[in-house]
């Protein structure tokens, strides 16, 4: 027993565990079911909460009623009739893809929890190349949302999916290079050096380490994250006034429940990496270290999820092309000068 | 159908009678290659509800109910031209109270009605939060109608010779202090959304429609005044006593993009606002003492002739063309709607333009199928 705690406290965590035999299995299936603990908690607080924002945007006061304050057991009560609703399969859809759809999407936005780091100690796995296996997990979900959208034989669907696909596969560019900056000043891919490099009080954040460039970098990675992960005024795959809901207008049940489980995970995961990235992960921003550190962090990314559903209330919709532009045309050219002039303000300082 | 003929060619999508953003049950048949809109026509009739066919079986009294459903977000307006032309018909006096408040309830009701066209167009373009906050001030105009007349959407409030039932001053108070209320929020509104440089890029120079083809279409109203014509009917050939007050017609200019574009079209609502609360501030000062209801026969029997009255709606030129053979009903009536005509532009719109340009065209064209269908 105090070998397995030991194991998933230990930096290398989960990779160690697997080389020790029944003792690493039963730490993985620990690790899994952690992870998956957190990212529902996660995914029903973000969804009451951003009712409750949205509700005071709009001068409404959101779900009161279920749980007696505030409406808190909203989400448990969605949850369950979620559970309990048919899942309904259209009559003309590929069956097969329709179903193993929401599960792609879902375990990606899942997997990327493994290397975010939450205190010293705390972490799944710390694993060498965390930002790059954040990068391509993240990404895999494009598949699932393009399986969605072909297998519900809905032209809706269709567009939906083909839309995300164009826009999560473009939006990979300029969020590739604005982590450059950090990883930069970090000079590690690994999570946990990453946020160990900018211990010591707010100045040391990477934010503030490559001048005005990883400024920039910090707002064109936060842009480009709300596109991949189809938030407002990015969020065209599911535009409901244009394509209804877009490639999950067909699903029901606890197939829905997946698509909007793995939305909320992945407005978590890109808070969480953008914090880990320039906002000094779980230390707080006067280097005393009295906040624990998961608490540090959970405070960060909070915030940067605030910021999301906020623009989410606020702002239009842009268009297709319009999106397109932003990606090739603004965020990339502003990628690559931020890369060189970070890395010659680095040079210098 | 209707809307410019569309070769069979690329991907075609059905859009309605069952979507968020055809504003009802309207039926979209586009042909896209890709995202981008080849042709489209609109299917329309599925809320043809034989409005014109009741007329001619219903007396005129009866009719007037009726009329509050074929634009049903603008039913003091449809109560207004109906009245209107039966009285001009049958040669009814209307007394100068009734003129008054009819004037303030119209204007309440363009002003709610506009609302409504905010906010829908908000969401088709997907800004969600201006949709509440313009429900929030249209449902103060409903409560102020619920105290006028008993009803919030159907109201059958104007009636031929005059209205139902009188005003007080407790209900002016209440207008005097909605407006006081509501002409701030239109700042608001222009903060939120209008000036927002992502809704600028959505629909400025998006969905032109040149002041020619607007007046070959037949297009009146907002749609019409934002390509650049000054047209206005309460102006124009004025109803009621809308001569007697100082106000402005609004019309579009290109100040974003090219005049006629879905930018003007949504501002010219905003500003129509503004100048209807101008007209409800002197309104309200100027109500005069005396009878709400003019002398009517009981039994309403014009004599043979006919009329065609035009009177303006938030959404254009509502006309009702009445033929009376000497019964208690009409042995004809034609309602001219203003959504028919505005909506037949889509067709000539739509090519080129991308799927969500279309949704956003659609919305500033601000169509209410029931007046569409009747």
């Amino acid at each position: 027993m105090k070998e397995l705690v030991l194991n998933l406290t230990r930096p290398e965590g989960l990779l160690a565990g697997l080389s020790t035999g029944t003792a690493g299995l039963l730490v993985m299936c620990a690790s899994c079911a952690l992870v998956l603990g957190v990212v529902a908690v996660n995914g029903m607080f973000l969804v009451w909460w951003e009712r409750k924002v949205s509700a005071h945007i709009q001068c409404r006061v959101g779900p009161m009623t279920t749980g007696y304050w505030h409406g808190w057991l909203q989400s448990v009560a969605d949850g369950v009739k979620l559970l309990l609703k048919e899942n309904i399969v259209p009559l003309l859809a590929d069956k097969w893809l329709f179903m193993l759809a929401p599960v792609l999407v879902f375990m990606s936005a899942f997997m990327a929890f493994v290397p975010i780091p939450w205190s010293a100690d705390l972490i799944v796995a710390d694993l060498n190349v965390g930002v790059l296996y954040i990068a391509a997990i993240t990404s895999l979900s494009v598949i699932g949302v393009i399986m969605a959208g072909w297998a519900s034989n809905n032209k809706w669907s269709l567009y939906g999916g083909m839309r995300a696909a164009a826009q999560i596969v473009s939006y990979e560019i300029p969020v590739g290079l604005a982590l450059v900056p950090a990883l930069m000043a970090a000079e590690t891919l690994s999570m946990q050096g990453i946020v160990a490099s900018q211990a010591g009080g707010i100045w040391n954040w990477n934010l503030f380490a490559g001048g005005p460039f990883t400024l920039i970098a910090f707002g064109a990675l936060f842009l480009g994250s709300l596109a991949e992960v189809n938030r407002a005024p990015f969020d065209l795959p599911e535009a409901e006034s244009e394509l209804v809901s877009g490639f999950h207008t067909e699903y029901s049940g606890m197939c829905f429940a997946f698509f909007f489980l793995a939305e909320y995970s992945e407005m978590f995961i890109v808070a969480a990496v953008a914090s880990v990235l320039y906002l000094g992960g779980w230390h707080d921003p006067l280097g005393l270290g009295l906040v624990p550190g998961p608490l540090m962090l959970l405070a960060k990314v909070l915030l940067l999820v605030f910021v999301q559903m906020w623009f989410r209330w606020t702002f239009p919709r842009l268009r297709v092309d319009q999106l397109m532009f932003l990606a090739w045309k603004v965020l990339t050219p502003i990628g690559f000068i931020n890369v060189f002039g970070a890395a010659f303000w680095l040079l210098l300082a | 159908m209707m809307g410019a003929s569309a070769e069979n060619r690329g991907f075609v999508l059905n859009m309605g009678p069952q979507h968020p953003s055809t504003h009802g049950v309207l039926r979209m048949e586009v042909h896209c290659d890709g995202e981008v809109v080849s042709a489209a026509q609109a299917d329309i009739g599925y809320l043809h509800r034989c409005k014109e066919k009741v007329a001619e079986e219903e007396t005129y009294f009866k009719f007037t109910p009726y009329t509050d459903r074929i634009d049903y977000l603008a039913s003091m307006n449809q109560n207004l031209g109906f009245c209107i032309a039966v009285e001009r018909l049958a040669g009814i006096e209307v007394p100068e109270r009734a003129e008054y408040i009819r004037i303030i309830v119209a204007e309440l009701n363009r002003i709610a009605s506009h609302l409504v066209a905010f906010g829908t167009y908000g969401l088709d373009v997907g800004a969600i939060t201006p949709f509440l906050y313009a429900f929030r001030e249209r449902e103060k105009i409903l409560d102020i109608f619920e105290e006028i007349c008993g009803a919030r959407l159907t109201y059958a409030y104007v009636y031929i010779g005059g209205l139902i039932r009188d005003i007080t001053p407790r209900h002016l108070g209440m207008i005097a202090d909605f407006l006081d209320y509501f002409e701030p929020k239109l700042e608001e509104y222009d903060r939120l959304l209008s000036y927002n440089q992502i809704f600028i890029k959505r629909t400025a120079n998006i969905g032109v429609l040149p002041a020619a083809m607007a007046i070959d279409y037949g297009c009146s109203g907002p749609v019409l005044r934002a390509s650049g014509v000054s047209w206005d009917l309460r102006r124009d050939d004025t109803f009621s006593i809308y001569d007697s007050f100082d106000w402005n017609v609004v019309v579009g200019r290109g100040e974003m993009g090219t005049t006629g574009d879905t930018w003007d079209r949504y501002i010219v609502r905003l500003r129509e606002m503004r100048e209807s609360v101008k007209i409800l501030r002197q309104a309200i000062r100027q109500v005069p003492k005396g009878p709400f209801q003019g002398k009517v026969p009981a039994r309403l029997k014009p004599k043979y002739s006919e009329i065609y009255c035009r009177t303006e709606t938030p959404r254009g030129e509502l006309g009702f063309y009445l033929v009376a053979d000497g019964a208690t009903a009409p042995w004809r009536c034609k309602v001219r709607s203003p959504c028919f005509s505005n909506l037949s532009v889509i067709g000539e719109l739509a090519p080129g333009l991308m799927i969500a340009d279309l949704v956003a065209v659609l919305g500033s064209i601000d169509v209410v199928m029931g007046d569409v269908d009747r």
